[in-house]
């Protein structure tokens, strides 16, 4: 399908028959080439695109059997049902909050990481502090997570170490309670990322010119304003792009993880659009309105994206489109 | 000398505070595990009546791994992970850096919308029910292969590739083209050879995700054979009344002196192992391929 459309489209923008020939020829002397880039294409239109088309079942009452593009249309009821669920006050309370609590605490924690590693002067102390500090991100949410339940249990490292410091009285099992999901969540999820995402400032800060760094010597910069300065300017561009693309990603981060976190008892501080979209469509079957749900979820993961773009741009000239 | 004198008392202040905070991250990073693995190292009802293990194992013990082990069910999901990363992984490096090398090449005709194409697909997707539906369509609920189709391909992981292939000097391929060889030969008997590092990358970034996800078995089949060693822990681990699991599962193990609890730490530690192992090793390849694509793409 792709191929006659950009066949088309190369056709229009040669306007005799003579260049159409031409084309043909070169496409046939192209054919492996074509047929390897074809296969990606139709990966994509199985793997992709189709679901992409699936989404019109949040217009359409379909319960699960037989093709959902017979299922009669539902127009916007499902939405208007989402305005009138219960739950959903929480879910996208939940979701947004502890993303926009993982960005804004989470962002800034690998760049200031990196610009103190920077600072050590011994380069092999620093290659391991970095190796260890990629450790977590290797590990899987059910590792991490049965470590969680592990030391938050009640009988757990946690209140262990609270109360022999006479700070609590007694054990609190920190999981059954919803007033401490979020900070689990943001945090757990800081501890294993951080110095993965350090690695790119890491890169950028090592690419920086040492004659900056000797300049601003001489000029008399001591230690920190080297790093506000010289180390932050030059690695501005970087923190840009990658500002964005958390932005955009911002609602997605949180479903393996808090799929393992989340039991009954939290679930009013720890349900998100996509567990919600999971129990809902899957365990439920309610197939379209879940459809909805999932649709309206990336309806603002998209406004996020450009917003977030838009600022940047304005902000210092570097954004991704 | 002079710079020497230069360093003020601040300065030193600032280093020893530094390397203290950093030796305190590394701590906060390792004890974890460090405390997984001595568990798992620990009699199991020992751990379970004698109090918090912190530090070394209090009674030292390979008993929970011996009943891991001895556990089919446990064994027969380890099959699969390994499986499905092996199997994964080398296909979904192939068949990306395939249609990458293909994208790479300038005089592809059509290349613009094809990159349109996949640009697309990485700020949206279907969402979970239009992707399940269409699976179950395609007949991939309960098979193996829905480990494999779906993950072969990634248009982010094409553009860390492409990065890369530009920069292969073009003679190299002109020699080969001249030789009479098409452009699929030339993919994987030129280009493919000299972007070890690449390859490297990708590689470990897939075969952690194909190693690591729990969630497609759970979403995509009831088939407990086919669940990887990930979905049964987090069944284990998530949904709660684990010893009852894990003793139920591990049938003759509960007469000795295991636990649910520790079966589970042996269990942890095994399915992490190959990871940590391997991937100090891969380092400088990660580390490069991650700039690459984040500042070219």
């Amino acid at each position: 399908m792709s191929a006659n459309l950009s066949a088309e489209a190369s056709a229009q923008a040669a306007p005799a028959p003579k260049k159409n020939r031409k084309l043909l020829v070169r496409l046939a002397n192209q054919k492996y080439l074509q047929a390897m880039a074809l296969l990606g294409i139709a990966w994509m239109i199985l793997f992709n695109y189709i679901p992409m088309y699936g989404i019109m079942l949040a217009f359409k009452e379909y319960i699960g059997i037989g093709d959902p593009a017979n299922a009669p249309w539902a127009g916007w009821t499902h939405f208007q049902a989402i305005w009138e669920d219960d739950q959903m006050l929480d879910v996208v309370k939940n979701t947004l909050g502890i993303s926009f609590l993982k960005l804004v605490i989470g962002f800034p924690i690998p760049i200031i990481f990196a610009l103190f590693l920077n600072e050590l002067r011994s380069l092999k102390f620093n290659r391991i502090v970095q190796t260890i500090s990629y450790l977590p991100h290797f590990l899987s949410w059910v590792i991490l997570g049965g470590i969680l339940i592990t030391f938050l249990s009640d009988v757990g490292i946690v209140n262990d170490i609270l109360m022999g410091l006479k700070l609590i009285d007694e054990p609190i099992t920190y999981l059954a309670e919803p007033e401490y999901f979020w900070t689990i969540a943001v945090s757990s999820d800081i501890w294993k990322e951080f110095g993965w995402n350090a690695i790119i400032y890491i890169a950028a800060i090592a690419s920086i010119s040492p004659e900056l760094y000797e300049a601003a010597t001489i000029d008399g910069a001591g230690r920190f304003q080297k790093m506000r300065f010289v180390t932050l300017p030059s690695i501005r561009g970087t923190i840009s792009i990658l500002f964005i693309l958390a932005v955009g990603a911002m609602l997605n981060s949180n479903f393996d993880q808090i799929m393992v976190l989340k039991n009954q008892v939290n679930e009013t501080s720890s349900q998100v659009i996509d567990t919600y979209v999971y129990q809902v469509g899957i365990s439920q079957g309610r197939f379209s309105y879940s459809t909805a749900v999932g649709l309206v979820k990336s309806v603002i993961a998209l406004i996020l994206l450009l917003f977030a773009n838009s600022v940047t741009k304005r902000l210092n000239q570097s954004s991704l489109f | 000398m002079l710079k020497r004198n230069r360093r003020t008392l601040g300065d030193a202040l600032f280093d020893r505070f530094n390397v203290l905070g950093m030796l305190l991250i590394c701590f906060l990073t390792l004890y974890p595990i460090w405390y997984v693995l001595i568990n798992s190292f620990n009699d199991g009802k020992d751990a379970m009546s004698g109090g918090n293990i912190y530090w070394i194992p209090r009674m030292f013990s390979v008993e929970n791994y011996t009943a891991v082990f001895e556990n089919a069910g446990i064994m027969t999901a380890m099959g699969i992970t390994i499986a499905k990363t092996l199997i994964g992984t080398v296909l979904h490096v192939f068949f990306t850096a395939m249609v990458a090398y293909a994208f790479s090449r300038r005089e592809l005709i059509g290349r613009n919308v094809y990159m349109m194409i996949g640009t697309i697909t990485m700020f949206f997707g279907g969402g979970l029910i239009p992707t399940y539906l269409w699976y179950r369509d395609l007949g991939l609920l309960n098979d193996f292969f829905v480990y494999i189709w779906p993950a072969l391909f990634s248009f982010f992981d094409l553009i860390i590739f492409l990065a890369f292939f530009r920069e292969i000097p073009d003679g190299l391929e002109e020699a080969a083209k001249i030789d009479g060889a098409n452009d699929f030969k030339i993919f994987y008997s030129v280009v493919l050879p000299v972007s070890m590092p690449v390859v490297a990358t990708i590689a470990l970034f897939h075969g952690v995700y194909q190693w690591n996800d729990y969630f497609t078995a759970v979403i995509f089949t009831t088939d407990e054979t086919l669940q990887p060693i990930q979905t049964f822990l987090y069944k284990v681990i998530a949904q709660s009344s684990s010893t009852q699991i894990i003793g139920n599962m591990s049938g003759g193990a509960i007469t000795r002196r295991v636990t649910g609890q520790s079966i589970k730490m042996a269990t942890m530690i095994i399915t992490t192992l190959p990871i940590v192992l391997a991937y100090p090793f891969l380092q400088r390849y990660f580390v490069k391929g991650l700039m690459i694509g984040s500042l070219k793409g």
